[in-house]
């Protein structure tokens, strides 16, 4: 029995500096995560005679049009699509493949919106959400007590979005933020940044600075340079995200020796993503055992689909958005420090749904099927 | 009436508990209990009545699976990230001598005749054979991902190894050493144990969060236990380790972060009781008399004692850091 993939990444835009060999992002970033998710259904696929294959993979430079890259793929016969791309090339992509017996996995993209007004129920989301990730910070900063922020923002669209889910957290959680700045000292302060910082951040009283700068633009210049010492949390500092190298609790660390053995250097949030993907058809294979797609959508959001990923408890996926729930973690480069849901922060029905967007809240609408 | 009564009582009680003590203090072959410590690298060694630390053994890096062979002369342990499975002497805690595990063995399993040794190797999806006598590797079987729970049938006749990430229990004849059939589980298997009848093998899925009973003879779920905590979240109910009670009666079942230890009724399937014991509790062995059986805590670095007949928690012990296996001799 066949299970054909394709997967396809379209690079994101370079920061600023990133213009030398050891800070670029691997170029296999999130493939090699697919990859040890094709080895891994396998070796259970053998017991059971799936066979798990990867059809189709497409890399796409910054700035060009995916959508070729995608109809090869449908060309190709592949069944189930790993996407790692911007948010209005992934609803391009979704209404291009509807009708289509296909599933398509977001494992790249954290647009609240893909989640709400512009959901399609042919995508299933292994990227968390914006939403997901700031409410897992609000909720370690609130329980530390640390409740006053001083939100630093970039000058891109996506993080005037990451600011928005900053604000939307901080009112959720009961966060206060004392002053909201954006940077515009241009892309590069590295040089300057020293007599820069300083005045940025002074002038009001906050516990830590919380930073919106998805690129790596200026966030990373903040700590040790702002006026008073806070530590800096958000895109840079303690950062929320699904996966890192400092993961190494709950069995995590068979799951890193597994990747850094197959792709030769440590497993990132992108690759974990769609290792993910990989694995929520992988394991709906072998608990139903059939290739059937509508059959596979079906068992996906039926009460028994438990996915294990290594964070403790079990993933599945929230039928109102196609959102997996999964804890969040925040780490700074080197160790981790902790993981969300927070204990304390309680759910009616799943803790896991104390972060990111919850059911009465959902703005998403799926045609009923 | 009822007052007339307590004096009685509490002669009765005093009578008992004098009892208790005159039993405490006869003498008895105290034995050791072998308490491996994930995070120390060393393994724990105390005396089974008074509960001290006779010795801290240094072994290989990070010790995980604990047992000892059938005759209580010989300790083995899985050393983790040494690769590598050592053999210890339980009086003079010497180390006799070390045999190949492949990589990064986790739990183990003997053959009830002391030989060979079946090692689960979680990072490469093998279980190795390994003989004890000669050290020699005498076969590998390629198994699911992340294979840890290893069970073998009383007659010897049958492995059965777990794998977590795959959630199989496989069935492996050890005449042929091929897999014979793969039985579907919740999610995440840790541990396999027989029944000593041998019919039966309950099989844990920590994040299922259930534990599955096959029939040997069909390789067929027949049961599927599930465990609700009044007060702890569903979430947290992880069951890891089992143990069966040789005359087959009663089983426990650790529950990992619920901090509980299940004791259910082997014939019936019905949960009897759960017992408060440390943090994320682990793994668990039986005392040579099956008297007592203690629990490995991994987040509280001790290990709680209880008393089986009572069925109550009567002391816990502290350890090192990350206590994973345990194992009792006399």
């Amino acid at each position: 029995m066949e299970f054909a993939f394709g997967v396809l990444r379209q690079f994101p835009p370079d920061p600023p500096w990133w213009n030398n060999i050891v800070t670029i992002p691997p170029a296999d970033d999130g493939i090699a995560g697919a990859d040890l998710g094709v080895t891994d259904n396998n070796t259970t696929g053998r017991f059971l005679k799936q066979d798990f294959k990867l059809v189709a993979r497409e890399l796409v430079p910054h700035g060009e049009d995916p959508m070729p890259a995608f109809q090869k793929i449908l060309d190709s016969g592949a069944k189930f699509i790993l996407l790692a791309v911007p948010p209005d090339q992934l609803v391009k992509m979704a209404d291009a493949a509807k009708g289509k017996d296909v599933i398509l996995f977001n494992a790249g993209d954290t647009d609240d919106s893909l989640r709400g007004k512009d959901c399609r129920a042919n995508v299933l989301h292994t990227a968390p959400s914006r939403a997901m990730l700031t409410d897992a910070l609000a909720q370690y900063l609130v329980s530390k007590r640390w409740g006053s922020w001083l939100l630093l923002t970039g000058r891109t669209d996506a993080d005037r979005l990451y600011a928005e889910a900053v604000k939307r957290s901080a009112k959720k959680f009961g966060g206060k933020i004392v002053d909201e700045r954006v940077w515009n000292f241009g892309p590069d302060a590295r040089e300057s940044g020293n007599d820069i910082i300083p005045v940025f951040t002074q002038g009001k009283s906050y516990d830590v600075i919380v930073l919106a700068d998805e690129l790596g633009e200026f966030g990373p210049l903040i700590g040790y340079r702002s006026w008073d010492p806070r530590p800096t949390v958000g895109t840079s500092g303690l950062t929320p995200t699904t996966w890192s190298v400092t993961v190494t609790g709950w069995g995590a660390e068979q799951i890193q020796n597994r990747f850094a053995r197959q792709a030769k250097r440590g497993m990132r949030a992108l690759d974990f993503q769609m290792w993910l993907a990989m694995r929520t058809v992988g394991e709906a294979a072998a608990r139903t055992r059939t290739n059937d797609v509508a059959k596979l959508r079906e068992f996906i959001f039926g009460p028994t689909f438990e996915l294990a990923g290594f964070k403790g408890g079990s993933f599945s996926y929230r039928p109102w958005d196609n959102q997996l729930r999964q804890p969040i973690v925040l780490t700074s480069a080197e160790a981790l420090v902790a993981a969300a849901p927070q204990e304390g922060f309680l759910h009616q029905v799943n803790p896991l749904d104390t972060i990111g967007f919850d059911k009465p809240e959902s703005q998403c609408k799926f045609p009923a099927q | 009436m009822p007052n007339a009564l307590r004096p009685t009582m509490a002669l009765a009680l005093a009578g008992a508990s004098l009892a208790g003590l005159l039993a405490a203090t006869a003498p008895a072959e105290a034995g050791k209990i072998f308490v491996t410590n994930e995070r120390d690298h060393n393994m724990t060694v105390l005396d089974s009545e008074s509960l001290k630390v006779l010795a801290t053994v240094k072994t290989g890096r990070r010790p995980r699976g604990l047992i000892a062979s059938p005759d209580n002369k010989l300790i083995y342990v899985c050393a983790s990230d040494d690769n590598r499975v050592e053999v210890y002497d339980p009086n003079d805690y010497k180390l006799i001598k070390t045999l190949p595990s492949g990589p990064d063995p986790e739990l183990f399993v003997l053959h009830p005749s002391g030989n060979p040794l079946y090692i689960a190797n979680e990072d490469d999806a093998l279980v190795t054979i390994v003989d004890t006598q000669s050290g020699q590797v005498l076969g590998e079987i390629p198994v699911g991902v992340e294979p840890e729970g290893m069970g073998i049938s009383p007659d010897g006749k049958v492995l059965v190894n777990t794998s977590e990430t795959t959630s199989m229990a496989h069935f492996i004849d050890t005449s042929t050493k091929q897999i014979v059939e793969n039985v579907l589980v919740d999610t995440r298997p840790r541990v396999a144990q027989f029944t000593p009848d041998g019919k039966f093998t309950w099989v844990s899925a920590e994040v299922g969060g259930t534990v599955s009973i096959i029939e040997n003879a069909k390789h067929e779920v027949v049961k599927k236990l599930n465990f609700e905590i009044p007060g702890v979240n569903a979430e947290a109910i992880q069951p890891v380790g089992i143990r069966i009670s040789k005359d087959g009666s009663t089983a426990f079942v650790a529950l990992g972060p619920a901090n509980r230890v299940a004791v259910v009724d082997v014939k019936t399937f019905e949960v009897k009781k759960y017992l408060l014991v440390g943090q994320r509790v682990w793994q668990m062995a039986f005392s040579p008399d099956e008297k007592t059986l203690y629990t490995t805590n991994g987040n509280s670095n001790d290990v709680s004692i209880i008393d089986v007949e009572s069925m109550k928690v009567t002391k816990s012990v502290a350890v090192g850091r990350g206590p994973w296996g345990v194992v009792a001799v006399p």
